[in-house]
């Protein structure tokens, strides 16, 4: 009888480790389905309640702006060419941009562009720069960036189709004086250094656009052009350090003020503009197809 | 009768303004500062170029600028991966260029000069860093530039 206590008494002390065993194993294997199989013993399981979705509001980015905005290829070069080729064109246009937001720029304004290039490390290349022309029409169209690195002028001309670039960033929305910056060329290194790791400047959605109204310094005289002429019109540029008031008076010479009254140069895109609009918006806000 | 007197004053008020233009050209000339560099075009013959590579050659400073000699091309005009022949502080001297003035195709970066890094025979290059950004399309192009890239500082 004795006998057979003790031997009773062994097997539940080698169950009770052999338990123990199985329990510091489970606990080692993982703690928490461990702990979970445990408290389904005794209760039920709480209820897992998934904690609420931190709501991230982006206020560098204007993701729907509510500024009225049409890119300026949307409208077509006034000439004898079929509308329907325009007509095509924008169609594919638009269905780039269902694929690459393309925003609202400037001339004047700040861009970060990345581009697939396979000889690039990391497949990608990423520029910063300002916006110094905005050019071509439809699906051609295209924009120039100009930055100095290591004190080398560096400007690369995008094509805005092109489907190469990844995305486009506009670090800082502004406008100048002028459309067409291409005298920052011939200006002072400073005022087309752009800080590559620059911060998107937050802008609202609904203001106007800021005019920069900045006026650049230039280099002394060779430059690649003769900007003091009239047919370049340029207000964003210091000529009274630049040059004297004989040589502006002499530029003046080139001056065609007849130009601005011929009425066959008369271009009135503002209705084309309207319709195009609309045209877009209407597309834009369409489903993209499945598949 | 009257055509012909109006000729004559014609012609009289014409030499005038000939004469007071050319008595005006000498000081206009001196006065006029005239840039000599080329501004679109690429390298060719006698274009003055930049070294942008840290050797001895190419940074002490020389009365006369590093000119273009000869191109390696077929058609004698240089572009991005092109070698051209130097005439540099009286010696000539092979080099690389790595970018230039005139816009190539979209997509790819234009320099605001005309930069070439200095070269020995072999194709090694003279210096040991670059000291601008280097456009990597040099790397698609066929030819061994890989001992130029390596000592490149920044792409761009």
């Amino acid at each position: 009888m004795a006998a057979c206590a003790k031997g009773l008494d062994k097997l539940r002390h080698s169950l009770r480790l052999l338990r123990n065993t199985q329990l510091h194993n489970e606990r080692f294997l993982s703690t928490s389905k461990g702990r979970q199989s445990a408290g389904s013993n005794t209760e039920q399981p709480p209820k897992f309640v998934p904690p609420s979705k931190p709501v991230i509001v982006d206020k560098t980015r204007a993701v729907a702006s509510l500024r009225k905005f049409l890119s300026p290829e949307f409208i077509p070069p006034r000439q004898r060419t079929d509308p329907l080729k325009f007509f095509i064109e924008r169609k594919d246009m638009i269905r780039r941009r269902k694929v690459l937001n393309i925003p609202e720029f400037y001339a004047g304004s700040i861009l970060a562009v990345t581009m697939a290039d396979k000889n690039a490390s990391g497949k990608t290349n990423r520029f910063v720069g300002i916006c110094i022309q905005r050019g071509g029409n439809g699906l051609g169209a295209t924009f120039v960036l100009r930055n100095i690195i290591d004190n080398q002028g560096v400007e690369i001309c995008y094509e805005m189709y092109n489907p190469r670039i990844q995305k486009i960033e506009v670090l800082k929305l502004e406008k100048r004086l002028d459309d067409n910056l291409m005298y920052l060329r011939d200006a002072l290194p400073e005022y087309s250094t752009v800080d590559p790791d620059m911060r998107p400047v937050p802008i609202s959605d609904t203001d106007e656009v800021p005019v920069n109204k900045l006026k650049v310094r230039m280099r002394p005289k060779p430059w690649s052009k003769r900007w003091e002429r009239p047919r370049f019109n340029i207000q964003g540029m210091r000529f009274d350090l630049a040059l004297s008031p004989e040589q502006m008076e002499h530029a003046q010479k080139w001056a065609q003020p007849w130009l601005e009254y011929d009425m066959l140069k008369e271009y009135d895109t503002s209705k084309l503009e309207e319709q195009i609009y609309t045209e877009v918006q209407q597309e834009m806000s369409k489903k993209p197809l499945a598949g | 009768m009257l055509s012909v007197s109006r000729v004559k004053m014609a012609f009289a008020q014409l030499s005038r303004s000939l004469s007071r233009t050319l008595g005006d050209t000498p000081s206009l000339i001196l006065k006029r500062q005239f840039s000599v560099s080329v501004v679109r075009s690429a390298i060719q013959k006698m274009t003055r170029v930049r070294v942008v590579d840290n050797s001895s050659l190419g940074n002490t400073p020389y009365h006369r600028a590093p000119r273009v000699i000869h191109v390696y091309t077929k058609n004698g005009i240089g572009k991005v991966g092109d070698k051209v022949l130097l005439a540099i502080k009286g010696q000539k001297k092979k080099a690389l260029i790595v970018g230039h003035k005139m816009p190539g195709q979209p997509m790819n970066p234009r320099f605001d000069s005309n930069n070439v890094v200095l070269i020995e025979e072999n194709g090694n290059p003279t210096g040991t860093r670059i000291r601008v950004p280097v456009p990597t399309q040099l790397r698609n192009l066929e030819g061994d530039y890989s001992k130029v890239l390596a000592i490149a500082s920044s792409f761009v």
